[in-house]
This record gives structure tokens, C-alpha cells and sequence, in this order.
């Protein structure tokens, strides 16, 4: 099976307020329907996705974060031997790590999109400020896809 | 007719009174699954009295929940957990098929559950094992933290480490097949399921489950040879006497999807036997306590004081009367009897219970993968109209309990869930402070130390919860506090 060269990987509950900023941008980017990008949704990142990254030339992680300037930071990633051992997640790093021991195959161009959320209580919805910031990352996103998938980075 | 029991009295279980404790805070677990924290609680001569882990995330589950129209509930309820979604959805549609009166599914419907329910058993149990616990077990407790994650398992046991993404990768095939998505899938309903199996996904299925059912019974293997390396370790390890609490099929069989409740006592004495859980609250209270948000479940018969029980794979591997299949039987026979039952208490028993179950869970999808019945095109029935459902279910972690109350507009009104690690709460609080009085020195916190007490609240595999994670919000810290509330030591891990 021939994969899409470009992986949108984004995470999320979109249930839990600002959490929901990666599969709101996820939906955005199913509807725009660019060539050779897939897009993939989940509450968080997990092991099973590094087999997600074999084959791909460009992986990008879109997820919510704190601890960044708004609206959003592009951030680029390495495999990371991380401390996530702890929690049922991994870290962006931690799973091309995981690809990079499990798979043989070579690693994808990867970065995350970390777009900055505040709020991440079961129900809320998404604040007004992540409101503005989903506006200002998401042509961010579709740019980036584009180029990557034209070969670019 | 009792319904949504009033919480007990919050009596304390431990009889040292706080005002002659000094207390010991390991802040937070992770934000990933929510704010965990550990509160070790010494008295005068410094010794551990009390153990204490609070899990804030619970809290507004059942708001999140009343409101809705109950045949949303099946998917909303997904959200509540990013780790076990799949458990949430089959518990709130037994509960609503309770609702729309379908009291007996089609065997379709009632097979394709219980395919989707053990791949997420296959799934949930082989992350576990094999990318949680399998580091701290093969490297040892004390070993470098940034060893004990799935990359540095990788790097030293590849083969391993690959099989625990395929198994994972297989049960995540099952559940996108009978749910329709690979998250937030919609495959049950109240009164059955929307979809059935393809031959061709038969067939794809069919070619990957002989490599799950040897790897399963590898890990078993390699579990058992663990505790006979390691014996007087394994044996001890935050080991305690508890009560079991499990469903168990009618004819005591092991049965994960669905059947009546067993309780038994830590002699393996019959305390509840065929109890029919639509009922539950005629068996099981929840005690509330004030430092806590999570509540604190016990035996009715009981009482909160001696009560409180142990649920998950340890359980339920040694309160059924068998397994249900026969390599998962055999392995659980050997479980049983291993030096003396020895295995059966020791909380690192878990581990071994839970490879046991993983290999029952592929044996199960074997065989329904065979039967022709998952490709039936009844799926739905409806009867006679209810206005309360409870659905029970062995999610991996443990029995979960979804219990709503709709109106005659079809909005719930009100939701009680019971989740897993709620149940074990008192025991997770158990091994804790039997870790802590071995491993804990004096006034100094070390690496030690929480990595023991990592090690105990990791057998469990308790969720903590959320399904959120944002970025940048993943410390472990420990903390040292002395009587007054002043810091006597910190440790922090990012």
C-alpha cells in the first residue's frame, strides 16, 4: 500500500476545552482534502503510531501546549529518550524514537505545531483565546502541508 | 426500589489521628492522565501510617454525562479517557440497552461486542506489559529511569519491544473493524451494533492471530520465569491480603464482556456469588472521604473498615473457577498453583495474571473471528422501554460500572460511574505504604523510593484518567513535608 508522503498526526480530547485545538485543526485539514497528505486523530500519542511514521518523507504533530508563546510555535523535534514511561502517552520524540528502534525504516522529517491552549477542563468548551490562535495556526498548517507535500519541508 | 445510593459515612481506615502525622507529598504522577499525587502520612517514630494517592480527574464525570439524550452516551462517553474509550462506550450501551429494553442482543451484535471488547483487552494489556512494565521488570527498579521507558527497551530487547506495537496493532485492527474508527468509533448502539464483519476483514484478521497467540503465550513464559528468578522479591513486593471482586460468567467461567458479580475474601472464601450487578448497589457502597475526590467502594455486607477489594487481572484470574479457553486455562492453572499460590497475592502478580488474560484475549478473537455469526445481519432489537440502565463490564483495569437514570424526553438525569481504579483505590493506597515503609529512609526522599512506589501503583494499571496531555505538563515530583507543612525535601523529575 503506497502511503501519503505527508502525516498530520494530531492529538486531542475534543471534549476537554483547549485540548480540542489538535482535532479541530485535523478537521480542517479532512475537509481542505490536500494531495498526499493523510491526517490521523487521537486522544494522544502512543506507541502504534510510530509504525504510522514508516514510509512518510514529512510527519507533522499538531497538538495543543502550554508554556509557549502564543499563538503557536513551530518546534522542531529528535528522537528523545523521554521519561514518559510513566503515563499510558508518549512524547512526539519519544514515538519517532520508538519508530527509529522498531521499524528499520528511515525517520520522516518531523516537527510539531504546538499551538497554545490554557484550559483543559472535562466539557469546557474552547476558550476564546485558543479560538484566536486555532485562526492564526491553521493557514500556518495548511502552508506547511502543501510544501511538504510539493517536496518541500 | 433503591437507586443512586447515598455514599456512606466518611469513616477513616486508619486509626492515627492527622494531627500527629508528618506528611510526605509525591506531586503529580503526570498531567497526562490527570493530577496525581501521593501523600505519605509518618507518625512520631517515622513510620509510614498512612498512604494516601489522590486522583483529581474524576471528578465531573457524571456532569459531563447528564444532559444528553442516552443514545449519545455510547460515543460521548469515549471522551472521558483517552486510555480505555473503547470499555466506556460497551459499559454505557449494556446500560442503554438496559434503556431500550433489549434484555437479549442477536448473537451478531452480542459477538461483535465482545470482539471489539477483547481486542481492547489485547491492546490495553500488551502497552501495559510491554512499554510500561516490562522496563522496570527486566532492568530492575532501581535501574536509570531513563532506561525504563519503551526507547531504552528497544534498544535493549528489540524483538520485544516490536511485539508489543504488533499486539498492540492487532488489537487496534479489531476495535477499528467493529467500531468503524480507530478512535471514536460508533459501532455499539442501544440494542446491538451498526456493523458487522466483512469476509475480507475476517480474513485480515484471521492472518494476524497466530503471531498474537504464540507472542501471548511467550510473554506468560517470560513473566512466570521472572518471579522464579527473582522470587523473594516478587514474592513481597507490596504484597497484602484483599478481597477480589470480579463478573464471572453463570457457570464460574472467566468472561470479560458480561456476566454476574463475585466477591471473594483473601482465602479465596465466597463473600458474593451470582449477583446480578443491574443491582449493584445492593452489594457495593462507596465510602467518601475528605481528602480525596475519588471515592472509596466497599462490600455492603462488609462495611467500609474490612470491605474494600481488589479488582483487574489479578482478580479475575483467581475468582474464576476457569478460563474459558484452553492455553489461557492451562497458563492459569500453573498461575495458581506456582509456589503454593504464592503468585496469586503478590502484587507483581498482576503482571503475570494480565499476560495470562492478554493470551485468553486472542484465543477469544480467534474463535470469533471463525464464527459466522460476526458477519450476521441482526443487529439490533428493542423491547419494552426503561427508565434506568447499568451496564457493567471488565474493562482491562478492572470491573467499570455506567449506571443512568433517563427522564421521558430520553435526557439522563443522572450518572453514576464506579471506573476501575476507583475500586482499587484502597489498595493502590495499600502498596503504596507497604512500599513506603520498606523503601522509605528516614526524612530524605530518593530516586528510589519513588521508583518503588512507580513500580507498586504501576501493577495496577490505573488510569488516571483525562485523555488530555497538552504539551509541556509532565513533572514527577516528591515532596517532603514535615508536620507544620514545611518543605523538608523535594524531588522533581521532568
Amino acid at each position: 500500500m503506497i502511503r501519503a508522503p505527508v502525516l498530520v498526526l494530531a492529538v486531542g480530547n475534543p471534549s476537554r476545552g483547549d485540548d480540542a485545538l489538535g482535532p479541530l485543526l485535523a478537521e480542517r485539514l479532512e475537509q481542505a482534502a490536500l494531495g498526499g497528505v493523510e491526517v490521523l486523530v487521537d486522544f494522544q500519542l502512543q506507541v502504534e503510531h510510530a509504525l504510522d511514521l514508516e514510509g512518510r518523507a514529512t510527519v507533522i504533530f499538531v497538538d495543543a501546549g502550554t508554556g509557549i508563546a502564543p499563538p503557536y510555535s513551530w518546534l522542531e523535534i529528535q528522537p528523545v529518550e523521554d521519561y514518559t514511561h510513566t503515563s499510558h502517552a508518549l512524547s512526539p520524540g519519544a514515538v519517532l524514537a520508538t519508530c527509529l528502534r522498531c521499524s528499520g525504516h528511515p525517520l520522516p522529517a518531523a516537527r510539531v505545531l504546538c499551538v497554545r491552549g490554557d484550559s483543559f477542563e472535562l466539557g469546557a468548551p474552547l476558550s476564546a483565546a485558543a479560538n484566536r490562535h486555532l485562526e492564526l495556526a491553521w493557514p500556518a498548517l495548511r502552508e506547511a502541508c502543501v510544501t511538504a507535500a510539493a517536496g518541500g519541508r | 426500589m433503591t437507586d443512586f445510593p447515598s455514599s456512606a459515612a466518611g469513616t477513616e481506615l486508619e486509626t492515627a489521628r492527622s494531627g500527629e502525622l508528618r506528611r510526605v507529598a509525591i506531586d503529580p504522577l503526570s498531567r497526562v492522565e490527570g493530577h496525581g499525587k501521593v501523600t505519605l502520612l509518618l507518625d512520631d517514630e517515622g513510620r509510614v501510617q498512612q498512604a494516601r494517592l489522590h486522583i483529581v480527574e474524576f471528578r465531573g464525570f457524571e456532569k459531563f454525562i447528564q444532559g444528553r439524550p442516552y443514545w449519545e452516551v455510547p460515543v460521548m462517553v469515549q471522551r472521558l479517557c483517552g486510555i480505555c474509550p473503547v470499555s466506556h462506550h460497551l459499559a454505557a450501551a449494556k446500560a442503554c440497552d438496559m434503556i431500550v429494553g433489549a434484555t437479549t442482543l442477536t448473537p451478531a451484535a452480542e459477538k461483535l461486542r465482545r470482539l471489539m471488547h477483547y481486542g481492547q483487552i489485547l491492546q490495553s494489556h500488551a502497552l501495559h506489559f510491554f512499554h510500561l512494565s516490562s522496563p522496570d521488570l527486566l532492568f530492575g527498579f532501581d535501574s536509570d529511569a531513563g532506561r525504563r521507558n519503551i526507547v531504552g527497551l528497544a534498544a535493549a530487547h528489540p524483538e520485544l519491544a516490536r511485539r508489543g506495537v504488533l499486539l498492540r496493532k492487532v488489537g487496534q485492527e479489531v476495535i477499528r473493524m467493529t467500531s468503524g474508527k480507530r478512535v471514536h468509533g460508533t459501532g455499539a448502539i442501544p440494542g446491538g451494533v451498526n456493523r458487522n464483519l466483512s469476509a475480507v476483514e475476517r480474513q485480515e484478521l484471521r492472518g494476524m492471530l497466530p503471531d498474537a497467540i504464540r507472542w501471548s503465550r511467550e510473554a506468560v513464559q517470560l513473566v512466570r520465569e521472572l518471579f522464579e528468578q527473582n522470587l523473594p522479591l516478587y514474592r513481597e513486593f507490596a504484597t497484602f491480603e484483599a478481597n477480589t471482586l470480579s463478573l464471572v460468567r453463570a457457570d464460574g467461567a472467566m468472561d470479560l464482556y458480561h456476566g454476574d458479580l463475585r466477591a471473594r475474601d483473601a482465602t479465596g472464601g465466597m463473600l458474593l456469588d451470582g449477583a446480578d450487578y443491574a443491582e449493584y448497589w445492593e452489594h457495593i457502597l462507596e465510602e467518601v472521604k475528605p481528602w480525596s475526590y475519588m471515592k472509596f467502594p466497599f462490600l455492603r455486607r462488609i462495611g467500609p473498615e474490612h470491605g474494600w477489594y481488589r479488582v483487574g487481572p489479578l482478580s479475575r484470574v483467581t475468582s474464576c473457577d476457569f478460563i474459558p479457553t484452553p492455553l489461557a486455562e492451562f497458563e492459569r492453572r500453573a498461575f495458581v498453583e506456582f509456589d503454593d499460590g504464592c503468585a496469586a497475592h503478590a502484587t507483581l502478580g498482576f503482571h503475570w495474571a494480565r499476560m495470562i488474560e492478554m493470551l485468553h484475549a486472542a484465543e477469544v478473537i480467534a474463535e470469533l473471528v471463525e464464527d459466522d455469526d460476526v458477519s450476521g445481519t441482526e443487529l439490533v432489537v428493542r423491547g419494552t422501554r426503561a427508565q434506568r440502565g447499568v451496564g457493567v463490564i471488565e474493562a482491562p483495569r478492572g470491573t467499570l460500572i455506567h449506571h443512568y437514570r433517563v427522564d421521558e424526553n430520553d435526557m439522563v438525569v443522572r450518572a453514576n460511574l464506579i471506573v476501575s481504579t476507583t475500586h482499587n483505590n484502597q489498595s493502590m493506597n495499600i502498596a503504596i505504604r507497604e512500599v513506603a515503609r520498606r523503601y522509605l529512609d528516614g526524612r530524605t526522599l530518593t530516586e528510589g523510593l519513588l521508583n518503588h512506589i512507580e513500580v507498586a501503583v504501576r501493577a495496577f494499571d490505573p488510569c488516571l484518567s483525562c485523555a488530555t496531555h497538552a504539551l509541556g505538563q509532565m513533572p514527577l515530583a516528591i515532596e517532603l513535608l514535615a508536620a507544620d507543612g514545611s518543605l523538608v525535601d523535594r524531588l522533581l523529575r521532568h
